[in-house]
């Protein structure tokens, strides 16, 4: 690697520095098996069954428990069916996007002056961005939303609700968007900016013109993923008692008392929603990208907390 | 100052809490990663399925959410266990879809080769997962599950939003005490960063001996 910074001793380097370790190489499927013959047809097949059997025991063994106490009465999920709860949940939806949109257009813009400031050729600038990343991808966002909530009015800030968990978040998120970005620059090739400079652009231009469209381009399913842990993130506002999806079932829960059936509903639509997302990512990094030359083993842009795959 | 070491006793026991939770569940979601990583590449379909769903499910709900599903709601289906291991197991649990995909991901850098080689020597699959292609992966994935272990040594501070008295939470109550959140909250969050570069230091030396130069 040329990273100026980048070794394996960085204390929570992500796949950027490793260029043998995290490096996936998109190779054609590798295919782990032979075509398999009439035995290992019959194998695959008894395991299959096992498999669905063992499967099909643990579903109906819980099924069971939740029946034996009441859980699965129709009138304790009939609840969900009705107009008014679901638009009572979708409005902590709202407030969920809401935050992580903010946190998004924030974060990301932040983290990318933090990736341009750790790669630049000034010192200070380097040493800055780089102890402010690894400062805030290496402390719980509880402890920064904790500190923000206690300690900010004491210095006689009060910010509205929604900013005492957007702040939080920008701060641990531009982190990790700065590294998915420093991991899309570096994994771009070193021609790119010396043609850049060779046409006459100033440094400034070819990071413009040429770096940055092209390593954005190449790490968007990385932001996409990032994006997932974000809006993740968000359900922080439970402690914070900003209106998000989690709080909201927290509230509806404490009025109807149907916990599991409200604390299911509310994965199962963060599982929906985050799911879309997850998919939009593997879509964008299964397809071919044509336009953006890059080294034969460029490095996966993996975030801390979502290791990036196919 | 002197209320930290005042209540160094207290502090120093959820230190020790979260540090347990961080090991267990940190091995826990190894071995159950790997597992679910074997499952995703095995020849059974409907294994892959199972892990696939897995991981799916994991990686897109909020860990938060999961805590307080298994704390707070299940004990009324019945289910419960004692508080501590609860969190412990949720965490496990969520971390290993994560090592599950950084394994997998360091399945991508075993050369078809070597599986052409071990097919060529007559190892059967399972053969050539366990004797092949898993101790690779795992050495080309040290640098992520390392990654996924920081994140797990972080992610320990949700379990104070369910109750665990661990660092966050201890630290949390004493603040209540004391006021001094700045003072507090930042020697809590060092603490934090000098267990994730332990954890890193620690994944870069590994890294060193186990990584396989192509």
């Amino acid at each position: 690697m040329t990273a100026p910074t980048s070794s394996s001793s960085r204390p929570a380097g992500t796949g950027t520095g490793t260029g043998t370790a995290a490096s996936v190489r998109r190779a054609p499927t590798v295919s782990l098996y032979d075509e398999p013959g009439p035995r290992t047809r019959r194998a695959i097949r008894l395991w299959s069954v096992v498999v669905v059997l063992a499967l099909a025991g643990l579903v109906a063994a819980g099924l069971v428990q939740f029946g034996s106490r009441g859980q699965l009465d129709a009138d304790r999920w009939t609840p969900f069916l009705s107009w008014p709860i679901w638009q009572y949940l979708l409005v902590g939806l709202w407030g969920t996007i809401q935050a992580a949109a903010l946190v998004a257009v924030l974060g990301g813009a932040l983290g990318l002056l933090l990736a341009l400031g750790r790669l630049s050729p000034r010192r200070p600038l380097r040493w800055l961005s780089t102890a402010y990343i690894e400062v805030a991808r290496t402390v719980p966002v509880l402890l920064l939303i904790y500190l923000m909530l206690f300690g900010l009015p004491q210095l006689g800030l009060d910010l509205p609700l929604i900013w005492k968990l957007v702040v939080p978040l920008t701060v641990a998120n531009s982190a990790a968007f700065a590294e998915i970005v420093r991991a899309g620059i570096l994994g771009l090739s070193r021609g790119q900016r010396e043609a850049g400079l060779s046409l006459g652009l100033s440094s400034a231009q070819t990071t413009r013109l040429v770096v940055l469209p092209q390593a954005l381009r190449f790490v968007t399913p990385s932001l996409v993923t990032q994006l997932v842990s974000l809006v993740k993130d968000t359900s922080l506002g439970y402690i914070v008692a900003f209106t998000e999806l989690l709080y909201r079932g927290q509230v509806l829960s404490s009025f109807n008392h149907l916990l599991i059936q409200t604390f299911l509903v509310v994965t199962l639509v963060y599982l929906v929603f985050n799911g879309a997302l997850s998919t939009l990512a593997a879509r964008l990094r299964a397809r071919p990208s044509r336009r953006s030359p890059r080294r034969a083993a460029a490095p996966v842009p993996a975030p801390a907390s979502a290791p990036a795959l196919d | 100052m002197d209320f930290f070491v005042d209540s160094a006793g207290p502090l120093l026991t959820a230190l020790g809490t979260t540090i347990v939770m961080a090991l267990v569940a940190g091995v826990g979601a190894l071995v159950l990663g790997t597992l679910v990583a074997a499952a995703r590449i095995s020849p059974v379909p409907v294994l892959r399925g199972a892990a696939w769903a897995y991981t799916q499910f994991f990686v897109n709900v909020p860990l938060l959410a999961l805590l307080i599903l298994a704390v707070f709601a299940l004990p009324d289906a019945g289910l419960i266990m004692p508080l501590a291991p609860t969190t412990v197991l949720v965490l496990a649990l969520y971390e290993a879809a994560y090592v599950a995909e950084a394994v997998r991901s360091g399945v991508n850098t075993v050369g078809n080769g070597q599986i052409e080689a071990s097919r060529a020597l007559g190892l059967t699959l399972g053969q050539t997962l366990r004797l092949v292609v898993l101790p690779q992966s795992l050495r080309a994935a040290v640098q992520p599950i390392g990654n996924v272990m920081i994140a797990l040594t972080m992610n320990t501070a949700l379990a104070a939003a369910v109750g665990v008295v661990e660092l966050t939470s201890a630290v949390n109550k004493l603040n209540l005490v004391q006021a001094q959140p700045i003072l507090i909250f930042t020697a809590a969050g060092l603490v934090y960063m000098a267990r994730a570069l332990v954890i890193g230091l620690g994944a870069g030396r590994l890294e060193r001996k186990a990584a396989i130069v192509r």
